[in-house]
């Protein structure tokens, strides 16, 4: 938890920020409706922020709605699955040398003034990887089904048996990393519904991630591309990856060199 | 009644049919998602194979007599073109992002081109 209370709908209050090069990863599947809004309210958080909306193989406007609101647009060729998409945004962010890198869902559920909240860990070199948790506070102010909560707080608790640290929220798509962080997603990302798998991997790979707590709002448009019996298989797959993967050597490059 | 040897071998093998796969994730050669449905394979011919008495059941409600045994070969014949049919949907979705892929290439290939030729 964060112990000072910064009015985060600023990004002028935040300090040192200015003086990094940072990108928010937008990515966007069929969202027409919401992708302009997420863009402009990212503009009024931090006017120096660049934008990259990643559209997974959209069969709406998206990127000419993208592209028109003044994000740079990357347009995949066909659908990769969240996954795959959100890897392009790190990918980019890594080649094009950027410190700070937050990432928000195009379909405006995560609000772009709690950024501040989400990125100041980071600022202060305090968490590699900071993830906006629905949960981490008193539990309240998100509503979903019934069967897709009892699965977050399922992983939630599986999750942090493993890394030794709890864990709220496992499927939170709002988060801020620094180069650390960038340079390991770009190098390897989990598919399909990354989220949990990638928080194991933050730990197998000694990076510190905290959470922070945040208000998520009702999707603004588009539909939640996750079905009840989607949820299932997901969940089979993902607890399949998570056990698999901690049979991995652990795979670090650079530092473990030292 | 099913011979335990039957029993033994087919359980032994279905079970390293197990093993395999999970280490062939591990070692990051198979993908979650395609593994699942050899995972599913594996573990029900293992329990089939090493519940003789489940096996014998089964076999008397689908009418097999003389040889329970046999249910074993049928349900991994199911299995098997379940898993073939899963692959021939991959396949076809792949050639089709192919051939998106190809096309996208041809198009900005034309553009670098294009732009080269414009700014000479």
């Amino acid at each position: 938890m964060s112990d000072t209370i910064v009015d985060a709908s600023r990004a002028a209050t935040l300090p040192g920020l200015a003086e990094l090069r940072r990108v928010a990863i937008v990515p966007a599947l069929n969202e027409e409706h919401a992708v302009a809004a997420v863009v402009a309210e990212l503009r009024a958080f931090d006017p120096g922020m660049d934008i990259v909306v990643v559209d997974d193989g959209s069969v709406d406007r998206t990127s000419a709605v993208a592209t028109a609101s003044g994000a740079r647009v990357l347009r995949l060729p066909f659908n990769l699955g969240i996954g795959g998409a959100v890897q392009t945004g790190f990918r980019y962010a890594y080649e094009h040398g950027y410190d700070l890198a937050v990432r928000l869902d195009g379909d405006g559920q995560h609000d772009a003034r709690q950024l501040g909240i989400v990125i100041e860990p980071v600022l202060r070199g305090e968490a590699d990887i900071v993830v906006g948790s629905r949960f981490a506070a008193t539990g309240q102010g998100y509503r979903s089904s019934r069967t897709r909560r009892i699965g977050i707080r399922l992983l939630a608790w599986v999750v942090s048996r493993i890394v030794g640290q709890r864990v709220t929220d496992t499927t939170s798509g709002f988060q801020a990393l620094n180069r650390e962080g960038i340079a390991l997603f770009a190098r390897d990302y989990p598919h399909d519904y990354p989220e949990v798998e990638a928080t194991v991997m933050v730990f197998r790979h000694r990076l510190r991630l905290r959470e922070v707590p945040v208000s998520m709002r009702e999707r603004a448009g588009g539909r939640s591309s996750i079905t009840a019996l989607r949820s299932i298989y997901y969940m089979v797959k993902v607890l399949l990856a998570i056990f698999v993967g901690l049979f991995r050597r652990n795979v670090v490059p650079q530092e473990d060199s030292s | 009644m099913t011979p335990l040897a039957v029993s033994i071998v087919g359980a032994l093998a279905s079970f390293t049919l197990v093993l395999v796969v999970l280490e062939l994730v591990r070692s990051r050669r198979l993908r979650e998602r395609y593994a699942l449905l050899w995972l599913l394979t594996g573990l029900t011919l293992t329990a089939l194979s090493a519940w003789r008495n489940g096996l014998n059941t089964i076999a008397g409600w689908v009418g097999v007599r003389g040889y329970p045994p046999a249910v074993l070969f049928a349900v991994g014949i199911l299995f098997i073109l379940a898993v073939l049919l899963h692959y021939s949907t991959v396949i076809s979705r792949l050639s089709d992002q192919n051939v998106v892929l190809a096309q996208r290439l041809a198009l900005l290939e034309e553009q670098l081109v294009e732009r080269a030729t414009s700014e000479r």
